[in-house]
């Protein structure tokens, strides 16, 4: 930056000559009033007037170089989202400026400042002496990464849905019957561990106690059938500290069958107590 | 075995008919021909009807009326190809005497044709309508005057649908006029069929014409029962998740107010005889339950107290204190009891399964599904009386055969059958007999059979 050389009309050469026939004039005219005066009268001639003051010359101070005494920023270095401060102290100048949006100031303050990246801060104080800047820098640092967010829900619970079907097993019956069977009495326990697991991830899910039948009863009677197996294996997941207000009975008799074979095997698989998620 | 079932029915017989006797309707005796065999029958020998100027469409109308007559099981039909050449068309036709051409009541009831009634009539296009002359004489009377049985006239468009509906009517009243209890005419079957991908309820004539679908609830919709006079069908939905009942009209589709019972399980509605009523099963007192509440849901109240699964209520049409229902102990079987809860007795012998009992219209007799002699789940349709509990078999293993239900004739059944695969629904007489396919899409079940 060039410091400007000034060339206006107080130049201090001009000014002291002005000043000095200024004076000189005034001296002149208070001379010709007491002489007139005289003519007037014939009074004692008065004393000589007292000599003339001398003219008090007021000198405008110096005009002072303007100097900037300080210009920092405290912290130097931040984070991303944070502030640092920004402090100066200029003299000799009433016209300080810094730039980056922060504008006109005092000669001498502090700013908050809040860059979202690494910025010079340029301050210019303008004075009789000429212009002067000064610079400070606060360097921006990225902030740490994040934490990982929390894995979401599937990944380490999964879904109410997914758990049900992994972790909850059918409860199968024999023909005609809501009888648990020692097998069933097995799965239906490990079925009530399974749930409290399940009901302390998912605190507001209810579950679907479905009744099936395989398909040789009537379609009538094995609704009644499907309803009462339903109840078997909620009753007994209640007496194991299941909630009854979670777990919802609902029969199908022989309209939902996993399969439609003529076989033992099938009939089997769909003579059940399922889980599903409740609604 | 076949003939020694067979050999049941007069037997059966005698019963509908003390029965029918007790209960007032003793000038229908007729209904006891149905039974009794083909030689109670009357014998029919249906003319050729021919038109003037109605020609076109008088093939339509032959073959109808031979048809609905035949399909009554109410006649014999005979064979035309033993007829005389010539028919009367008109009373003034008929002669005393006249060198068996044909114009004379003997010409039909002796030999060959050996009728013991004669049909016949024609038609004629009366400033453009078709007007339909019908006539049943009684070929044994010896006296002309004395010989006409039924004189109709009828009217209908000009064209097959006219004349097909002249048919049916025709038809309909030479039924009535021997005894029938009812037409099939205007009747129709309500079901469930699965064709537009959920279980929906659907509509058909009694014939398995117009077959139109009712509900849209894509879900599981089952178990329809519909009101005496055809005007409300009650039915299972799980529409709103757990099985609930749902009462539609069946003209609108649109549902009713119906209040179900807090309960996992509404099911197997039936309406009383008078229609107010609604019985159904409910597991509101913990296990599926009989239990009865005003046709809107209102006023429930628990029919049986006893502790086996309970379903499908049925109420006897000629005597609401007494209703059936299929339950245990055991193998499920066919029960009855009072409208109270009280007199609880097995129909069924205890053999095999037994579900699906249908009133007759009499109240006497019962068609139910029933694996009496065959493995669990191989259904075939019976025919029992209540009384004497002497049963009959109408289908024979042809895959499951369930859900039989009466037509308001009283003479015809529609059931649910496999046979052919996919389980489709035909109707049959009630001796088993004219075994006719009505549905082919999809898979169709559960039929009832509405007055309208």
């Amino acid at each position: 930056m060039t410091t400007k050389v000034s060339s206006n009309a107080f130049s201090p050469v001009r000014s002291t000559r002005s000043a000095t026939s200024k004076w000189v004039g005034i001296s002149l005219t208070m001379l010709l009033l007491v002489a007139a005066s005289g003519c007037k009268k014939k009074v004692p001639v008065p004393p000589p007037p007292p000599p003339v003051a001398p003219a008090a010359v007021v000198t405008p101070p110096a005009p002072a170089r303007a100097n900037v005494a300080e210009f920092v920023a405290e912290p130097a270095t931040i984070e991303r989202g944070q502030s640092a401060n920004l402090r100066w102290a200029v003299t000799g100048s009433n016209d300080v400026v810094i730039d980056n949006g922060i504008g006109t100031v005092p000669a001498n303050g502090s700013r908050t400042v809040r860059p979202a990246e690494s910025t010079t801060y340029t301050l210019t104080a303008n004075g009789l002496g000429g212009t002067v800047t000064k610079t400070a820098r606060i360097v921006v640092t990225a902030p740490p990464p994040p934490p990982p967010p929390p894995a979401p829900a599937v990944d380490r619970r999964g879904t109410v849905e997914s758990r049900i079907q992994s972790d909850l097993k059918d409860t199968l019956y024999d023909y005609d019957s809501n009888n648990i069977r020692d097998d069933a009495r097995a799965a239906l326990t490990a079925n009530a561990d399974a749930l409290k697991r399940i009901f302390a991830d998912f605190p507001s899910a209810t579950i679907a106690v479905e009744g099936h039948c395989d398909e040789r009863g009537s379609a009538e009677y094995n609704l009644g059938l499907g309803d009462r197996r339903s109840n078997s294996a909620r009753d007994f997941l209640i007496q194991l500290g299941i909630p009854a207000e979670k777990l919802k009975p609902i029969s199908y008799g022989k309209e939902r069958p996993q399969c439609t074979e003529a076989s033992e095997g099938c009939y089997q698989s769909n003579r059940r107590a399922h889980f599903a998620s409740g609604q | 075995m076949m003939r020694k079932l067979l050999l049941l029915i007069p037997a059966l017989l005698a019963t509908v008919l003390v029965g029918v006797v007790q209960i007032g309707l003793a000038q229908n005796t007729d209904i006891t021909s149905w039974i009794s065999g083909q030689g109670g029958k009357p014998a029919l020998a249906v003319t050729e009807f021919r038109g003037s100027g109605t020609q076109p469409f008088m093939g339509a109308f032959n073959s109808t009326l031979f048809s609905d007559l035949q399909s009554s099981s109410v006649f014999e039909m005979k064979s035309r190809s033993l007829f005389p050449l010539a028919n009367p068309q008109r009373p003034e036709d008929l002669r005393q005497e006249d060198n068996k051409q044909g114009y004379a009541l003997q010409d039909w009831s002796g030999a060959p044709v050996g009728a013991s009634h004669v049909v016949f009539g024609y038609s004629a296009a009366v400033n453009g309508v078709l007007v339909l002359y019908g006539y049943v004489y009684d070929a044994r009377q010896t006296d002309i005057q004395a010989a006409q049985l039924l004189y109709g006239r009828y009217t209908g468009t000009l064209d097959d649908a006219g004349a097909i509906k002249t048919a049916h009517e025709f038809a309909n009243d030479i039924i009535q006029k021997f005894g029938g209890t009812g037409s099939l005419l205007g009747s129709r079957i309500y079901f469930v069929s699965n064709r537009s991908g959920n279980q929906e309820i659907w509509t058909m004539d009694w014939d398995g014409n117009n077959q139109k679908q009712l509900t849209n609830l894509k879900s599981i919709s089952i178990t329809p029962g519909i009101s005496p006079d055809g005007s409300r069908l009650a039915f299972t939905t799980y529409a709103r998740v757990s099985p609930r009942i749902m009462v539609l009209n069946t003209e609108t589709g649109r549902p009713q107010p119906f209040y179900n019972q807090e309960a996992s399980l509404n099911t197997t509605p039936n309406f009383s005889p008078d229609g107010k009523l609604l019985y159904y099963a409910s597991t509101a007192s913990g296990s599926s339950q009989i239990v009865v509440a005003g046709a809107d849901g209102q006023g429930f109240r628990r029919v049986s107290h006893r502790n086996a699964v309970e379903v499908e209520p049925k109420v006897n049409p000629k005597n609401p204190g007494i209703l059936l229902f299929v339950s245990g102990p055991g193998a499920q079987q066919i029960y009855r009891m009072n409208s109270d809860g009280a007199a609880v007795e097995r129909v069924t012998n205890g053999e095999g399964e037994a579900s699906n009992p249908a009133w007759h219209p009499d109240g006497q007799h019962i068609a139910f599904s029933w694996t009496r002699g065959y493995a669990a789940g191989d259904w075939n349709v019976f025919v029992m009386d209540v009384g004497t509990k002497q049963y009959v078999q109408l289908t024979h293993s042809e895959g499951k055969n369930e859900n039989p239900t009466w037509a308001p004739d009283g003479r015809h059944l529609v059931f649910a059958s496999n046979r052919s695969g996919r389980t489709q629904l035909y109707t049959m007489l009630a001796d088993g007999t004219q075994v006719k396919q009505l549905t082919q899409q999809g898979t169709n079940k559960y039929p009832v059979w509405g007055s309208k």
